[in-house]
């Protein structure tokens, strides 16, 4: 059976790994990655969960902002503290536009003499034109095709790699560390997108194929594919840009005002600060909200929520099964006086009402390390 | 002796007398992957030869199941309700969705045998 998908989508530089292991490989943010591999999207969720998943995310933009005010540069754009991240820390923050929406959700760490900006596929041309295009002179974008990216996430995450850089073991949730690894000078950071303990890689293009066999060579670990990392994430609670957040959402409805530094939220200076500043004093008619089916038809992105007098309230953004949970799950958007956990909604599923709650995130527990 | 046919949406529909027995193929089953959840049509819903009569979710997506003949629908399969996963692990046998009666025995002869229907998935590589 051929796996082969459109010659139009770009490959990753694991692509021959991916079909030596069986990947079902699909078209994803113009890319050809494996959706799953043989054990299928259940087993690759539990074994990250109870062992050690190898993802490819290459497919992700990665850039370095260079210049003594790239920090400061960088807040123009984002609500986040970067002028306060600690050296070798990753903040999670959006790119925000004038109207307070969602450009895109990004990891920018801090290495001292650059930031290091990790963001989504989908969104890295619209990202990086933006980002050059404000940046005045103060700071120098420089895209780095020349690295991939792999996440190694699972409980077993850290006793794999610290047999190969041993200095991974004690460094805590959203540190950085560049180590070098059978020879390939890789950036690690322990972070992720599962929920799990675990890393993500950042790896010379030319040496990737090397490290991620070397770590798939461990008893522990196993490929994973796309179609885990998203119901890992959806269990995790962690929003996808293109589902749960886009332009139209901005960070305070999409429950991310937790990203917003304390002194950015008293001296602005960021797109859209105006409409976002006054959500996060005032409030939002809409927010993301955790939803729990009662049943067991899992609601998918798009489907309509309402009140149990039958009026629309909302909608699903995320929705399917979860293994771990052993149930559906799902992440949309209601009207705020429905976001209590515990509000009892209805999900239009086929015709049908479904009933639901809402839920607190995440579903499954976090096991981030933090020392 | 079953006279068993297959549709080109890879569902198999096994008569045996006047009962229908409906599913869907192994081939179908490998495609979608972990089978988490089937809805079934409850027992006396009239069904179109091609028409929606049930739908089967993955972890990733829902897909609908479409009635092989007309007829009438006598029974579900209540086993799937509590393990969807039979259709992974039986989509030939235990699996199957629903049972049904046979409208027009003549809406059997647009539909492929094993020998046409095993060609046909080579075809889809």
């Amino acid at each position: 059976m051929s796996d082969s998908v459109s010659a139009d989508l770009k490959k990753t530089p694991l692509v021959s790994v991916h079909e030596k292991l069986g990947g079902k490989m699909v078209p994803f943010a113009g890319y050809e990655m494996p959706v799953q591999y043989p054990a299928g999207i259940m087993a690759e969720h539990n074994h990250t969960r109870a062992s050690a998943s190898l993802f490819d995310v290459s497919h992700m933009g990665q850039a370095i902002l260079n210049g003594d005010d790239a920090a400061t540069a960088m807040e123009a754009l984002v609500p986040a503290d970067i002028q306060g991240l600690p050296l070798g820390k990753t903040g999670y923050t959006m790119l925000t536009n004038e109207d307070g929406g969602i450009i895109d959700d990004l990891m920018i760490t801090n290495h001292g003499t650059h930031l290091h900006l990790v963001v989504n596929a989908s969104r890295k041309d619209v990202d990086f034109e933006h980002i050059s295009r404000n940046l005045n002179g103060r700071a120098e974008l420089q895209v780095r095709e020349d690295r991939a990216l792999i996440a190694l996430q699972g409980p077993k995450a850290s006793e794999v790699l610290s047999r190969f850089v041993p200095a991974c073991k004690d460094m805590k949730f959203l540190f950085s560390t560049a180590a070098v690894i059978d020879g390939s000078t890789c950036l690690i950071s322990r972070l992720g997108y599962t929920g799990e303990d675990g890393y993500e890689l950042s790896v010379p293009t030319v040496d990737v194929v090397r490290v991620a066999k070397l770590l798939l060579g461990e008893s522990e670990v196993e490929a994973a594919g796309l179609g885990a990392r998203d119901s890992l994430r959806l269990e995790a609670g962690l929003a996808l840009y293109g589902n749960d957040i886009d332009t139209t959402t901005t960070p305070i409805e999409a429950n991310l005002a937790w990203t917003i530094g304390k002194r950015r939220r008293a001296e602005g200076g960021f797109v859209g600060a105006d409409v976002i500043l006054k959500q996060l004093a005032e409030g939002t008619e809409r927010l993301k909200v955790g939803i729990k089916p009662d049943g067991r038809a899992p609601a998918r992105a798009h489907t309509e929520i309402q009140d149990m007098d039958g009026n629309i309230i909302g909608e699903i953004t995320s929705g399917g099964f979860g293994p771990t949970v052993g149930g559906p799950v799902a992440m949309g958007y209601v009207k705020t006086d429905f976001s209590k956990v515990g509000t009892e909604i209805n999900l239009m599923v086929r015709g049908k009402a479904l009933p639901a709650k809402v839920a607190a995130l995440p579903f499954a527990p976090n096991r981030y390390y933090r020392g | 002796m079953a006279t068993v046919r297959f549709t080109k949406d890879h569902e198999w529909v096994s008569v045996e007398g006047d009962v229908a027995t409906v599913g869907i193929t192994e081939y179908a089953q490998n495609q979608l992957g972990d089978i988490v959840y089937v809805e079934v049509p409850e027992a006396g819903r009239a069904v179109d030869q091609g028409g929606e009569a049930a739908v089967v979710e993955s972890v990733k997506a829902a897909s609908e199941i479409y009635a092989p003949i007309s007829g009438e629908v006598t029974e579900g399969n209540g086993s799937l309700e509590d393990d969807p996963s039979l259709v992974n692990s039986a989509a030939e046998g235990d699996g199957w969705f629903f049972k049904m009666t046979v409208g027009d025995a003549s809406q059997l002869d647009d539909l492929m045998d094993e020998t046409a229907y095993k060609a046909y998935v080579a075809e889809l590589g």
